[in-house]
């Protein structure tokens, strides 16, 4: 794939991100500044001071109040965005269900941070995890051009009728906000080629008057939320079209729903979300070197859950090891449940183990995922499948 | 009905949504007993009592059954009688 004249730069994946939501010409940024989400409408608030972003930029008191103008702005027929993190993410919360439910095609950024108490600004999945069943659609990205690339891709997904869903796109706070990375840019033409304005499909209008999700109570409620579920799956398929219209563009392909690295003949493939597949996809690199057979899922679209890709993806494997950066508290972590739940009553099926890794932003290194690696072999080789997920790196020496 | 996407309704509809279907009791008026005076439709929280020629008729379709016309009827023209659904 070429590289079609693009410009290459050395960005802040913030910067990177502000880019690319300039580039979709959003016509309301609303915004509540919390670390480390903060930089991306830092830079936005500068395009449009500056006169290079034509946008209405509303600053509110509080994220409840920022997902609201996002809401509002989207019905009123508006490409509307905002960011947040960790206890912002989860102060929006009632109104992203509300969203969902209204059916409005807005962008968030979720950057990932831990979910206090106690306070770690350090990123984990927990905060997006808590809107998993709200009708947001999810995608996770690795890296700061694949954060430019997805939220262009994230705003046609939104928009598209047949979907009409509020997308979030998840980045790992620190690792990808403020870290700087060589970043192609893609030239304006293009985008504007690739996603053309805005169509509602209802608008507020002064002279056609409406209300949105009003009420439905027994009657009429189990059909609409099975309409949000049927808009998901039936978006599966779309959301692998736009990846691709976008890759076509771009000259660059991140994968699709998943992205399967090195699972090809793969006896233990381990599967994450969000940065950490980076270090993850270096580690197999190393252990296939050293005649290990394993691969990596890297989960991109995490809501809908792309079950169909994940188990074609494992149907050789004998074992998977579930890396999860969140956790449902009395149960284990969201990933190995979803996957457990598809595989269950299917022939042949690899053994699931969970392995919780990274929470408050605990550091996971190669190393670590050689550690993840030996402890699913051992519990091959005792045939002893534990019930309880691994908690990886946890110090027992210091609990109460 | 098809349902809108989003629950979408447009403005001036609400009459297509027959919140009769709320209620799990029925005022039923007695007028051998009602004396016409209008008590009824002036406490009824839903506007869905009124003076049809010359006598008051409850619209069954909106009523919700809350039973205030029943509790201020000066005369105890109206009971409430449960709905089995």
């Amino acid at each position: 794939m070429g590289d079609n004249g693009k410009t290459e730069r050395v960005l802040e994946g913030s910067e990177a991100v502000a880019l690319a939501i300039k580039a979709c010409r959003p016509g309301v940024i609303s915004t509540y500044p919390i670390s480390p989400q903060t930089h991306i409408v830092e830079a936005l608030a500068r395009m449009v001071v500056n006169g290079e972003l034509e946008s209405e930029y509303v600053r509110v008191e509080s994220e409840f109040s920022a997902a609201s103008v996002l809401a509002g702005a989207s019905a009123a027929g508006s490409r509307s965005y905002t960011a947040s993190t960790s206890q912002g993410l989860l102060l929006m919360t009632e109104v992203i269900y509300a969203s969902a439910g209204m059916r409005l095609p807005f962008v968030i950024t979720g950057v990932n941070r831990a979910v206090s108490a106690p306070i770690s600004i350090q990123p984990d999945h927990q905060d997006a995890m808590s809107l998993r069943d709200s009708g947001i659609i999810q995608i996770y990205v690795e890296s700061s051009q694949e954060a430019y690339d997805t939220h262009i891709a994230a705003f046609k997904i939104a928009e598209d009728p047949r979907i009409a869903l509020p997308v979030m796109v998840c980045m790992d706070g620190w690792i990808l906000t403020h870290s700087y990375e060589r970043v192609r840019l893609v030239e304006q033409e293009e985008v504007d080629r690739f996603l053309p304005p805005f169509k509602p499909i209802h608008f507020l209008d002064v002279n056609d008057p409406k209300s949105w999700g009003p009420i439905a109570d027994e009657d009429l409620y189990m059909e609409f939320r099975y309409a949000i579920h049927d808009a998901m799956q039936m978006g599966k398929k779309r959301i692998k079209e736009i990846f691709s219209e976008w890759a076509d563009i771009s000259g660059r392909d991140h994968g699709g729903l998943i992205e399967a690295y090195r699972t090809k003949d793969a006896e233990i493939v381990l599967i994450a979300m969000g940065s950490v597949a980076g270090t993850a996809k270096d580690a197999v690199d190393h252990l296939r070197t050293g005649g290990k057979k394993v691969g990596l899922i890297k989960i991109r679209c995490y809501r809908p859950f792309p079950y169909e890709d994940i188990l074609k993806a494992i149907q050789d494997a004998k074992v998977v090891a579930v890396m999860e950066a969140s956790f449902s508290m009395g149960s284990e972590g969201a990933i190995g449940l979803d996957l457990k739940a598809k595989l269950y009553g299917r022939s042949k099926t690899p053994v699931v183990i969970d392995m919780i890794a990274g929470l408050g932003g605990r550091v996971i290194t190669r190393g670590t995922i050689y550690k993840i690696v030996e402890q699913v072999e051992k519990a091959c080789e005792s045939g002893a499948v534990p019930f309880e997920p691994y908690w990886m790196d946890l110090k027992p020496e210091v609990l109460p | 009905m098809k349902i809108a996407l989003g629950g979408v309704v447009r403005g001036g509809t609400s009459l297509a949504y027959e919140t009769g279907t709320w209620r799990d009791r029925k005022p039923i008026i007695d007028y051998d007993l009602c004396k016409g005076c209008g008590v009824c439709e002036e406490v009824c929280p839903d506007n869905v009592i009124h003076d049809v020629n010359g006598v008051y008729a409850i619209d069954y379709g909106y009523c919700k059954g809350c039973g205030l016309c029943a509790y201020e009827c000066h005369v105890n023209a109206i009971e409430m009688i449960f709905e089995a659904k």
